[in-house]
């Protein structure tokens, strides 16, 4: 066995081990930080693939970024476990139906031997200095520019309606104007009186 | 003499080292490198908190700590040792493995990191292509060390804390990403080494001065990321005592105090190598006067120093304007320049200024 393999069933394990705890642990902070080490185990997994940048940002993206603020929603919330499982019955035949259709699109797809090993020849070794990143950046601005910024448009029009969709101007609330603040003077707050210091005593 | 000494080197070796297994040997000198490495940072971790007291103590006329040790120069191991002697005390109702865990996942980032710092042209222990990615990716790791501490503590202050840092660095980060996009686009290279590479040749070659709003913005987002003061609300005394680490006392506390340290540090070290020129002297000559390396330290120096200074001088940024600096002037600022560096390289003959 070697180092490689070696390396790639523990991280396969620890990938495993935190989706089941993802699904089945029952404090929903330790649930989102299975996530995160599940998120992790995939990205070594895909770094072992000789995919070091997607790897990375899979890090930087989804570690760094969207975990942080879904743990950042879900330490805020006071989930109820007893009143989430009331509904438990009514939902559970339209959830088994999903489930077995998913396993069986699953089972379809992976049997058909399509992604058998014999479909799958060994990828050919990289020269050395060969770079990822570089490749991958000219593929997304040649052959794949078009859905590249396509995709790119949906996610800033994605961005622009969020953001719509929450801005509410609340018209009693007082608002500071920062560029304003800045602006001000000295001649506009203070006005300089000239007085002698001291009064002359009346005699 | 010299021959007997050889001798003796030859056999021990062929006694000890030879009979190892390969990958053992690859392990024993990649541990020897990175203890090469840790170690001196660790202590200078030490020796920043004791420039620090005695620089902020000078400008506020004072003298800082002057009693353990000749002038105060053993202050920092004094403080270790207490810290290491002292009880940790875990908060009833806390989660306790998160809570134990919380520092160590402060720390292990900010000194990962440092495995892809290129510190002279051939000091560096792993010279990967993308180091940049590396460094983005493990810095925004770190900041689960303060939200879980804050979570796992059980208690109001820490977790206020843990969501004011954790939102002022998720903000921050995407100010610091696009700053970066600036330099890979300058260098072309997410390679630290190929960075510096591309600034040689003296201090007009260096990316500051093409580049000099990213350099700002990068560096101030570097002090709002290591929640430094004048962007210290995740500790703000004033509001909710210490913040994210008021439950933690003892060695805990110390992790949470090192790493914060080692990511001030890590900062200025990637802001000295994307900005002012790496390890290359302001004015190349044929003769050295320094090694690289130590023009690269006191690069270092210098950019810290304005950490420390920065802590003495400002006021703590109220928790909005925080946000506002960050998403409405340093976000715009880069986006601008990014498209600025685009045009001049692609559309006008100014482009050489940028790489």
């Amino acid at each position: 066995m070697t180092f490689e393999l070696l390396t790639f069933f523990f991280f396969s394990a620890v990938l495993v081990f935190a989706s089941a705890m993802v699904i089945t642990i029952r404090n929903p902070v330790k649930a989102a930080l299975f996530l995160v080490l599940a998120f992790f185990s995939a990205a070594c997994l895909w770094v072992l693939l000789e995919a070091e940048f997607l790897g990375i940002v899979l890090i930087l993206v989804y570690v760094g970024a969207v975990m942080v603020l879904f743990l950042f929603v879900v330490m805020m919330l006071d989930v109820n476990l007893a009143r989430m499982r009331e509904g438990f019955g009514e939902y559970l035949p339209m959830g088994a139906i999903v489930a077995i259709l998913m396993v069986a699109e699953m089972a379809i797809v992976l049997g058909s031997g399509e992604f058998s090993l014999a479909n799958m020849p060994q990828p050919a070794g990289h020269p050395e200095g060969y770079s990822n990143t570089k490749e991958l950046g000219r593929l997304i601005y040649t052959v794949y520019v078009y859905p590249f910024e396509i995709a790119a448009l949906i996610l800033l029009v994605a961005i622009v309606a969020a953001i719509a969709l929450t801005l509410r101007k609340r018209p009693n609330t007082k608002h500071q104007n920062t560029a304003q603040q800045i602006q001000v003077k000295r001649s506009d707050r203070v006005r300089l009186v000239k007085m002698p210091s001291e009064k002359k005593p009346e005699n | 003499m010299s021959e007997l000494l050889n001798n003796a080197v030859s056999l021990v070796r062929e006694a000890l080292w030879d009979p190892l297994p390969g990958w053992f040997q690859l392990g024993l000198v990649d541990l020897g490198y990175i203890l090469a490495i840790l170690l001196p940072l660790l202590l200078a971790v030490a020796y920043l908190t004791f420039a620090e007291r005695k620089l902020i103590g000078y400008m506020q006329v004072r003298i800082g700590p002057n009693r353990v040790g000749p002038r105060g120069w053993l202050q920092p191991i004094a403080d270790a040792l207490k810290l290491l002697l002292k009880e940790i005390i875990i908060p009833t109702n806390a989660n306790k493995f998160l809570f134990v865990i919380a520092p160590m996942l402060s720390i292990a980032p900010s000194l990962a990191a440092w495995a892809v710092i290129p510190f002279t042209d051939t000091m560096v222990l792993a010279n990967i292509d993308a180091s940049l990615l590396y460094i983005l990716a493990l810095t925004s790791v770190g900041v689960y060390g303060v939200i879980i501490a804050g979570w796992a503590s059980n208690s109001k202050y820490a977790f206020l804390g843990a969501m004011r840092s954790a939102a002022q660095i998720v903000s921050y980060e995407i100010a610091m990403g696009f700053a970066l996009v600036g330099v890979l686009m300058a260098a072309g290279s997410l390679n630290l080494h190929q960075i510096v590479l591309a600034q040689q040749g003296g201090f007009h070659q260096w990316y500051f001065i093409p580049l000099f709003p990213l350099f700002l913005v990068y560096f101030l987002s570097g002090v709002a990321e290591t929640n430094r003061s004048p962007f210290d609300v995740a500790e703000g005394e004033s509001e909710i005592v210490a913040g994210f680490h008021v439950e933690y006392s003892g060695m805990a506390f110390a992790i949470f105090f090192l790493a914060e340290y080692a990511n001030m540090i890590l900062i200025a070290t990637l802001t000295v190598i994307m900005f002012l020129g790496g390890w290359y002297a302001p004015v190349e000559t044929s003769f050295t006067i320094f090694p690289p390396i130590i023009w690269l330290l006191v690069k270092v120096a210098f950019v810290l120093f304005f950490f420390l200074w920065f802590r003495a001088t400002f006021p703590r940024y109220r928790y909005d304007k925080i946000m506002r600096l960050g998403w409405k002037i340093f976000i715009p600022v880069t986006l601008i320049w990014i498209v600025v560096i685009g045009i001049a390289t692609f559309y006008t003959p100014l482009g050489h200024l940028f790489h």
